[in-house]
């Protein structure tokens, strides 16, 4: 069981690290993306102090949606999830294999990044700390939730769209908790309470999320 | 009672058509009643003055707007356990309605907010669960009509229907932690003033005829698609046969 | 040892076919008939459990698949219309990470050796992406040979092929038989497998 695993998780890396044009997309979008706020909104270092968690947040995921389109689809267009939903072991652990080959390989690179946006947005290190932890527990949650709605959407039309529509509102908790976590250290009332939040809902969505990406999985290829 | 004999949509489509005139009355009539309650009864607020009348629609479609969700859910989770196609037509015909009802919610909410703070949105608690949900609505519809295959679209939908439903009291829970954190910015609508019954009975009659209202159209768009997916088969075929 | 009782299939409000039951014994082999689009690939879709029938079930070793999802999985290989591997890894590595997601070790002397019988022994080190359609396929049918299963399924398993590859087919899949195996198959051309008679199914009638 924990060899498939390892085994679905060490396939995911090998293909990405055969495709990194695709891989370096989704991390240089982060960039840009946190890069444009201080363009629209002003230079003011204390205002963006104000709004950096919140946008470094937001932008992972964005970031995370981007390239949750092709967890599956590509997978699907070529037959190989065929072959993996018929392997012998239970497809919950395909699903969960996945999303943590997503996290592994997306949700990690956003944690090296984010202390470098950090200090563009003017945060303190403590703060710049605690962004890094409340991503480190945060990204594993997006990369669990979004692949549900990658394998819902699996091969329809504007997909990638669709993705963002279903399982943006399902980041909301995510995104509160982990913002929060980094706001509470600037404003001085600590982040404890909202890291442990956050860790409960990571929690929570480990336990459903393979789930139910596994049947949403069987229902798409159908 | 054979519940089996009631779930076959060719049972279901006589008895709904039947029951529609019923419960389209009834959300007529509770509608007059709630409203004249509503603008003649009720007395006038001294702190909010008459503007406050538009929660006797506000709140109601606040309610439907959460439960129509629930009940979704309710629907999705049994055709998902028992594979029961009209578990999964009950719980496409109440997306829209739900979707209509938070909508009805949001924007009298807005209404509310102009001559009470002053603003048309302010980021309250409920105003932005109430947002949130009305995004999932969107989701639901958005997935089950980007699926041409009513099966799978059935159950995809059901399917994030219930990821959902398991995920809003967590978005609320959190909403109102972030709402409480950022006092500054925030009003709460929550804190009702001690309500005259009347206003409680306009409030509740009004939720009535939502209800009635809901019933009655989710009947007629699950007759729409019953005919829809059973045209291949004899009972509909006779039945389109008989009234050309 | 497979046997299919009442399956009905619908593709969107379409009934493409109901009542349909079969029995398939070791040493046998099914060919399933129909015209496009009267559900031959449903049908095999459902026998290898990708696909949920409308009503019905499928046995294997008399217990339903849902049920006996390890134990299927282990001893049934299926081919579908995609090839089912990826372009950006070798045919070997192809081979041995399907091996290994199906819970068996294939080291590269058994890939190499796999490859050779198709006639790819020529192309094991470069990515599938740059090979052609028919060696694709040839790609997958060395996977169908690795997989050690009891039962195959095999979605028109001769399309994209030359006059060599069919033939190597034919003989792959009455070895198979021979040997004791379960074989199940759509094609649209004639398939010679000499000493052994397919039984047929027709669909969507």
């Amino acid at each position: 069981m924990l060899r498939f695993l390892f085994t679905v998780i060490r396939r995911d890396i090998m293909l990405a690290a055969r495709r990194r044009g695709d891989w370096l997309t989704a991390q240089f979008f982060f960039v840009m993306v946190v890069s444009m706020f201080p363009l629209g909104v002003g230079p003011e270092p204390s205002m963006l102090r104000t709004i950096g968690p919140g946008v470094v947040w937001v932008a992972a995921l964005l970031a995370s949606l981007l390239s949750l389109g092709r967890l599956f689809a590509d997978d699907f267009r070529d037959g190989t999830l065929e072959q993996m939903l018929l392997s012998p072991y239970p497809n919950t652990l395909l699903a969960l294999g996945k999303a943590i080959a997503h996290w592994l390989i997306n949700g990690i690179p956003l944690l090296l990044i984010a202390p470098v946006l950090g200090i563009q947005f003017n945060l303190p290190p403590e703060a710049l700390w605690i962004l890094v932890l409340s991503l480190a527990i945060g990204t594993p949650i997006l990369s669990l939730l979004g692949s549900i709605g990658a394998a819902l959407t699996l091969g329809l039309r504007g997909g990638g769209v669709l993705v963002t529509l279903l399982i943006l509102p399902l980041y909301v908790p995510a995104l509160i908790f982990g913002a929060g976590a980094v706001e509470g250290v600037l404003s001085g009332t600590g982040a404890e309470a909202h890291l442990s939040l956050l860790g409960a809902f990571l929690m929570m969505s480990l336990l459903l999320a393979p789930w139910v990406s596994a049947m949403a999985l069987k229902v798409s290829v159908e | 009672m054979n519940l089996y004999y009631y779930a076959s949509p060719a049972t279901f489509y006589p008895l709904a058509g039947r029951l529609i005139p019923w419960f389209a009355a009834l959300a007529a009539i509770l509608t007059a009643v709630g409203l004249y309650i509503s603008f003649f009864m009720a007395p006038t607020d001294f702190q909010q003055g008459e503007g406050y009348r538009i929660i006797f629609i506000h709140v109601p479609a606040a309610w439907m707007s959460m439960f129509i969700y629930v009940v979704m859910a309710f629907w999705s989770a049994i055709g998902l356990a028992w594979n029961t196609r009209l578990s999964f037509v009950m719980a496409r015909s109440l997306a829209p309605t739900g979707a209509m009802f938070t909508f009805v919610a949001l924007w009298t909410g807005a209404f509310w907010g102009k001559p009470m703070w002053g603003a048309w949105w302010v980021w309250d608690a409920r105003l932005t669960s109430e947002l949130i949900l009305f995004f999932l609505y969107v989701g639901v519809m958005a997935l089950q009509a980007a699926i041409d295959d009513p099966r799978r679209s059935d159950r995809a939908g059901a399917l994030l229907n219930l990821v959902g439903v398991i995920n809003v009291p967590i978005i609320y829970f959190s909403v109102k932690w972030w709402n409480t954190l950022h006092q500054g910015s925030s009003v709460s609508l929550t804190r009702a003033p001690s309500m005259a019954h009347i206003m409680l009975w306009g409030m509740l009659i009004m939720a009535l005829a939502a209800w009635m209202y809901s019933i009655a159209v989710a009947l007629v768009r699950a007759r729409s698609l019953i005919i829809e997916r059973e045209r291949q088969t004899d009972w509909v075929r006779s039945l389109l046969e008989e009234k050309p | 040892m497979l046997s299919a009782h009442d399956l009905a299939c619908e593709r969107g409000d379409r009934l493409l076919f109901r009542n349909l039951g079969f029995e398939l014994q070791s040493g046998e082999a099914l060919m399933v008939r129909g015209g496009n689009g009267h559900g031959k690939t449903s049908l095999l879709r459902i026998l290898c459990g990708l696909s949920t029938p409308a009503a019905g079930e499928v046995r294997w070793r008399n217990q339903p698949i849902r049920q006996a999802h390890e134990q299927f999985g282990r001893e049934m290989a299926y081919i579908g219309h995609n090839n089912g591997i990826k372009d950006d890894l070798t045919p070997i590595e192809n081979l041995r990470l399907a091996a290994a997601l199906g819970g068996r070790s294939l080291d590269q002397a058994q890939a190499t050796h796999a490859l050779g019988q198709v006639g790819l022994a020529r192309c094991l080190d470069i990515p599938a992406r740059v090979l052609s359609f028919g060696q694709r396929r040839r790609v997958a049918l060395a996977g169908l040979m690795t997989a050690g299963a009891l039962l195959w399924i095999l979605d028109e398993p001769l399309t994209g092929l030359d006059v060599h590859g069919v033939a190597m087919v034919e003989q792959l899949i009455r070895d198979h038989v021979v040997a004791g195996g379960l074989a199940i198959m759509t094609t649209h051309q004639a398939l010679a497998l000499d000493g052994v008679t397919p039984k047929t199914l027709s669909v969507g009638d």
